[in-house]
């Protein structure tokens, strides 16, 4: 096996990165994908409860590189799913403690073990986003329709093509297509004019998906939850599938993408 | 909202992200684009005559790249004195 590692990173905080590499590994993992998931995170751990694995860490992505235990001991299984794991991030312990080789080293490790690696980034542009990104066979901006959002991946976007990790893509998160209609939040095409990279996933704003947070429970396996559908989307993407963006923007994208406009 | 009605908010977002990012890329200013513009103008006139009123200096978008684009109207031989 040679995995590819993916990072989720943004600039500005609170997008929705956390919650997309739960999404999408749970989406990875139920096509029969074999996955690990790293908290790149350290001092502010979410990963872990947002998949709902908070209780059964034992050791870290720190001891880890600091020789505490062997990477599979670090790996928590997540029994819902035949091949699912995270490596959850130290809480006691600041960004220092890991260097990007470090994380080079770790994920060439991964590369053996699994299909994919799943790196979530911390905010930022500082050491915790550098240690995310130094492994990253891809890397996806996260982004919200929203302008200081839309301002920070622009600044990302240029720090990955001079790091050479581009180029990135795209994920637009929380979109609200009834105030995209009625023009008071900035529309796919707004963004993707204003960015000028690659799509690879629409996420709309979904109630579930704090609720999925809430229980520990990713929502990408429920089919009722437009929002679980989309991470499903991107998993899918990632797979190499070509598959349709979603309607939800009514600005003109999707008439753009059918070749209406 | 302006004092002509209801301006889409959306509108206002993209047009100020669009001058935002092209000063975030290009480290540019619009004070420092005045300045070079003037620059620019001294230079050019030591060879040619030149319409400094009419000089217009932008940062247009390729994609992700930007360009430099500068429009220079020359004075006509046949308006200059003498
Ligand atoms: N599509 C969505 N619809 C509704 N709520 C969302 C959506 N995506 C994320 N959220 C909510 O936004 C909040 C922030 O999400 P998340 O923690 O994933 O962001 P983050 O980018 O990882 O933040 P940080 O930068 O702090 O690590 C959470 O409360 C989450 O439930
Ligand atoms: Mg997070």
């Amino acid at each position: 096996m040679t995995a590819k590692v993916v990072t989720v990173t943004s600039g500005k905080g609170g997008v929705g990165k956390t919650t997309s590499v739960a999404n999408i590994a749970v989406a990875l993992a139920a096509r029969g994908q074999k996955v690990t998931c790293i908290d790149g995170d350290i001092g502010l751990r979410n990963l872990d409860v947002v998949m709902g694995l908070e209780n059964r860490i034992v050791y870290d992505l720190v001891d880890v590189v600091e020789g505490r235990c062997r990477l599979r001991q670090a790996m928590i299984r997540d029994k819902r799913l035949p091949e699912l794991y995270l490596i959850p991030a130290a809480q006691t312990r600041d960004k220092t403690a890991v260097s990007p080789s470090d994380m080079v080293r770790l994920c060439d490790e991964l590369r053996q073990e699994v299909d994919w690696v799943l790196i979530d980034s911390p905010a930022g542009i500082e050491r915790g986003f550098k240690n995310s990104i130094a492994a990253a066979d891809k890397v996806l901006v996260m982004t919200n329709p929203e302008i200081s959002a839309v301002r920070d991946a622009d600044r990302v976007v240029g720090l990955l093509d001079a790091e050479e990790k581009g180029p990135a893509s795209l994920v637009i998160n929380r979109l609200n297509p009834i105030m995209v209609k009625r023009g008071d939040m900035l529309s796919v095409e707004d963004v993707l004019d204003l960015l000028a990279i690659d799509l690879i996933g629409i996420v709309p704003e979904d109630e579930n998906v704090l609720v999925a947070s809430n229980k520990g429970q990713p929502l990408a396996l429920d089919p009722k939850s437009r929002a679980g559908h989309a991470f499903d989307n991107i998993a899918r993407r990632l797979l190499g599938e070509q598959v349709p963006f979603m309607d939800l923007d009514t600005s003109g994208l999707w008439q753009r993408l059918l070749g209406r406009k | 909202m302006s004092i002509f009605g209801r301006r889409k908010s959306a509108n206002s977002a993209k047009e100020r992200l669009q001058l935002v990012l092209i000063h975030d890329r290009t480290d540019l200013n619009p004070a420092e684009l005045e300045a070079l513009k003037d620059d620019l103008i001294a230079t050019i006139s030591r060879h040619v005559e030149i319409e400094p009123s009419g000089v217009v200096i932008n940062v247009a978008q390729d994609g992700r790249a930007q360009r430099l684009v500068a429009d220079i109207p020359l004075r006509s031989t046949n308006r200059r004195r003498r």
